[in-house]
């Protein structure tokens, strides 16, 4: 039987970077300036977002705010039985995390299950005084008790649905996409 | 993605250049988890590796030991000695015993070639071959070739001479099919005695002298020798080894200006390698083969894992 | 009770008969051999038509196992499998615990041979006491005990004046001096044939060389000595070389292979399947050619398989601990018959080298189907193609790389003295 496709663009260039706009914002006017705060993107998705809203704050600011990056294949809870293991990705932290507050940064929010590995993730680097959550899109469906601090857009969506946030830096061009299934 | 589909490790005959990069790259990515505080992932977690060691070996046992720790996984360690297996339980009757204890991988060293195939037919369990006797040692290749990549960024078109006891040797024999595969141009050397017949079968030149094969080299690895093969007449004496065969700064000249210096550990210091060679980090990476041994194995381990469905 | 073969091709070397006869057993002795023969009264005619009858092949390179390890083969089990392979004398080597190397185990073996009843056994005695190389034991009187044959088997004889002193002295009382050609200094520790698959399987390799100078030596010592040697199981070009040249000058040396030699090479072990560890080692391609060519051209007078029955529990290690050796009673014939579809051997060669040169070799009587011989027969279906069953093997040791091989022919009738010990006719 032939799949029919729909997809429908949700977000476009600038409704992302009005988005990461507001979220900078958001993320220093919680925690009354940059001081102590560090940003860490999730691998592969959350990097790219991650390093603009570096960009953001560092320029709003004037200054740089350290940024580092989170492989958490190796913290899956499904990896010991995975018959196929995925490739792990380097981690780069250049920075101690004991008492700073992290703003982890992942593109879309769904069941949870990758924000409790980083959260694992991250606390083996050191013992951060806050984490705190951004994302880009929140699609709902959550199998943990998890939620963002900070969020571009709630989109609510079927399991059956799958949502992409294409990234110039990934992709070569910034929007984000619904896909159904029927 | 290439994915490892072999159910054991047994020998760098058996992987592809594609199973070689997947292992390699994989390794590379666990190298930091060394570096950190919590030298500790939690991916290998309730899994457990049995490292069944026929024959003394301190270093291979420890970094696999380390590496299952690294990954959460329950480590056991057997050592037993081949005389008391000749005489008593056999190899399948352990394994049969250890298989029926539900390990997730047993990491075996032995004495005989070919005790690893014969283990791998008969249990269900993951088996990585940790050296059979002058077989193979594919885990030490696999490093040996991590380091050749981090420090040369690549294998393909070096020159690297292996010296030494190439006859005895299972380090040398997985690094030939390793390196050939990986497209570097393997040269050998070492005494006559000590030169397998039908070796450039293999895909190598062998020579006799240490100069032949380190001229214009872009690494040198030197291979242990075994004080005890003076008493089969393999080599008159040590001095006398040590006199052909021992790298030092003057034979060392004739390699590439940025060549470095491997070996397998542990050194006999002014036999193989003068202790100034190996001492000077400017060309020796004999400490970073150990640290990307542990990476390795941690990728083998979590490679193999989880398999069994 | 007599017998009558009929229409088979009788193949009888030691007459050069050739051809479609019948064949007349009368008490336990070939009656007589012609056309259109009439069956006697209380006669069992068989029709043979399409099957080769050929004087009862002997394998003069057994391993029997008693006494002392009956869990790897008995002399009952091992004369049910040689008459399973078409055999129905075979001589067993000393190398039992206790050796042979007295009258008493030489008459305890031809006891159990009785008991058995099935093909005849020929007792090989040691050359020294326990086969350890230094006293020689009483040539004489393990003769009058019924051996037939001298050897240290699996541990050659080393000392170059033992070997002189033994075939001095045992060409004197006409009994054959067999050694297993291995020189022990240049094999130690060797597990396979040296060469290229040595070196890539990191295996200790056993040269060449090693059954080349002893083969060599022996042949000098046979040579200047005036004495007949018969060198066991060749395996290497360079021994069939050194026998070709040594026949030529007129030394009195004779020589056998066995299957396995003819047919597989180093290559196989390259899976550590220690079925296919045996000694002298499997060697290589070009060996196995002038094994070939050495059968062809008469340097190789003998077919005999080395049966070496193993358990499971020899077999069933590390490569390094696993006892040499293949059960080989069973498919030797099959595998021989290869050799003439292959156009290395015709049929009278092929049948002078597993019946008439043996019996020669080790002064048995008859292998002949003259009328008046004792009638040992073998009844050979040439076009039974068959696939090596391991479990249905007679002997107890099931150690063959050839299990599941599939074979052209096999024995289809053995009868010992008249008396059929084996009937494979019916069976497909």
């Amino acid at each position: 039987m032939a799949k029919k496709h729909s997809v429908k663009v949700v977000m476009d260039s600038e409704g992302i970077d009005r988005c990461l706009t507001r979220i900078a914002y958001e993320i220093l006017e919680k925690n009354k300036g940059m001081d102590g705060l560090v940003i860490v993107g999730i691998r592969t998705g959350g990097i790219y977002l991650a390093q603009r809203l570096q960009k953001k704050i560092s320029a709003i600011e004037g200054r740089e705010i350290p940024m580092g990056i989170l492989d958490i294949t190796l913290y899956r809870d499904d990896i010991a039985k995975a018959t196929q293991k995925p490739s792990p990705g380097k981690t780069q932290i250049p920075f101690d995390l004991t008492e700073k507050k992290v703003v982890l940064v992942d593109d879309v929010l769904f069941t949870g299950r990758t924000i409790r590995a980083a959260m694992d993730a991250l606390i083996d680097f050191g013992r951060p005084k806050m984490i705190q959550l951004a994302v880009l899109i929140d699609r709902g469906h959550r199998e943990l008790p998890i939620r963002a601090d900070y969020v571009g857009k709630n989109l609510p969506s079927s399991l059956w649905e799958a949502v992409s946030v294409n990234l110039m830096e990934k992709n070569g061009k910034d929007e984000v996409t619904i896909e159904e299934d029927h | 993605m290439t994915k490892l589909t072999k159910k054991d490790i047994l020998g760098m005959a058996d992987l592809t250049v594609d199973e070689i990069h997947l292992i390699l790259e994989t390794a590379e990515s666990f190298l930091e988890i060394s570096t950190r505080d919590i030298k500790k992932v939690p991916t290998l977690r309730g899994k457990s590796i049995i490292n069944l060691f026929y024959e003394a070996s301190t270093r291979t046992r420890t970094s696999f030991e380390i590496a299952g720790k690294r990954l959460s996984a329950d480590t056991i360690n057997i050592s037993a000695s081949t005389s008391s297996v000749v005489k008593g339980e056999t190899l399948i009757d352990t394994a049969r015993n250890l298989e029926a204890m539900n390990p997730d991988i047993i990491v075996l060293r032995h004495s005989a070639a070919g005790a690893p195939h014969l283990l791998a037919g008969l249990v269900r369990q993951s088996i990585i071959n940790a050296g059979d006797g002058a077989h193979e040692h594919p885990s030490q290749a696999l490093l040996d070739m991590m380091t050749i990549r981090e420090k040369k960024g690549r294998i393909a078109g070096l020159k690297i001479a292996l010296v030494g006891d190439i006859q005895h040797s299972r380090v040398a024999r997985s690094n030939i099919y390793g390196l050939n595969k990986m497209g570097a141009r393997v040269v050998v050397a070492g005494p006559a005695t000590m030169m397998p017949r039908d070796i450039e079968k293999m895909g190598v030149e062998a020579f006799t002298r240490i100069e032949d094969a380190i001229v214009d080299a872009d690494v040198v690895m030197m291979l242990r020798i075994q004080l005890e093969r003076q008493k089969q007449n393999l080599f008159p004496s040590l001095r006398e080894y040590a006199q052909r065969y021992c790298l030092n700064r003057t034979n060392f000249k004739l390699a590439k200006s940025d060549a470095i210096v491997m070996h397998p550990g542990p050194i006999n210091r002014g036999v193989e390698i003068s202790p100034d060679i190996a001492d000077d980090s400017g060309f020796s990476v004999i400490l970073d083969q150990v640290a990307n041994g542990v990476a390795v194995r941690m990728a083998l381990l979590y490679l193999l894992s989880g398999g069994n469905e | 009770m007599n017998l009558l073969l009929k229409g088979g091709r009788i193949l009888d070397p030691s007459r050069n008969i050739d051809g479609v006869m019948d064949l007349l057993v009368k008490n336990g002795t070939i009656a007589a051999c012609g056309p259109d023969l009439q069956a006697p009264p209380e006669t069992q005619t068989l029709d043979v038509g399409g099957l080769i009858v050929s004087p009862g092949l002997i394998d003069m390179h057994v391993h029997l196992r008693e006494p002392g390890q009956e869990y790897k083969e008995t002399v009952a089990t091992g004369a049910a499998a040689a008459v399973a392979g078409g055999f129905t004398a075979v001589a067993c080597m000393p190398n039992t615990l206790p050796v042979n190397d007295t009258r008493s185990i030489t008459e305890f073996i031809l006891r159990r041979a009785g008991e058995a009843g099935l093909a005849r056994i020929y007792p090989i005695a040691a050359v020294s006491l326990g086969q350890e190389g230094r006293q020689m034991t009483e040539f004489a009187d393990l003769k009058d005990a019924g051996a037939v044959a001298l050897s240290d088997d699996g541990k050659p004889v080393m000392d170059a004046a033992l070997m002189r002193r033994t075939l001095e002295y045992a060409e004197s009382l006409g009994l054959t001096v067999i050694q297993h050609c291995e020189d022990l200094s240049l094999s130690a520790g060797g597990l396979m044939h040296e060469g290229y698959y040595s070196t890539i399987l990191g295996m200790r390799g056993i040269p060449a060389i090693a059954e080349d100078i002893i083969a060599n030596r022996d042949i000098l010592i046979a040579e200047y000595s005036g004495t007949r040697i018969h060198i066991a199981h060749v395996s290497t070009a360079g021994a069939v070389r050194i026998l070709r040249e040594a026949k030529k000058r007129g030394v009195r040396v004779t020589a056998e292979t066995a299957p396995h030699y003819f047919t597989l090479t180093d290559e196989s072990l390259t899976g550590y399947n220690t079925a296919f560890k045996v000694n002298p080692p499997l060697r290589t391609a070009e060996d196995v050619a002038a094994i070939k060519e050495g059968l062809a051209d008469g340097t190789l007078d003998v077919i005999a398989c080395d049966h070496a029955p193993h358990a499971r529990t020899d077999k069933e290690v590390e490569f390094e601990y696993a006892s040499n050796g293949i059960s080989g009673l069973e498919t030797s014939l099959g595998l021989s018959l290869k050799l003439i579809e292959d156009g290395v051997l015709s049929w009278p060669d092929l049948i002078a080298k597993m019946s008439l040169n043996p019996a020669r070799i080790l002064n048995l009587p008859s292998a002949s189907l003259a009328p008046g011989a004792c009638a040992d027969i073998t009844v050979i279906d040439p076009n039974r193609p068959w696939t090596v069953d391991l479990k249905a093997f007679r002997s107890r040791g099931k150690n063959s790389p050839f299990g599941g091989c599939a074979l052209p022919g096999r024995a289809v009738l053995t009868i010992v003295g008249g008396e059929i010990k084996y009937n494979g006719l019916a069976s497909q």
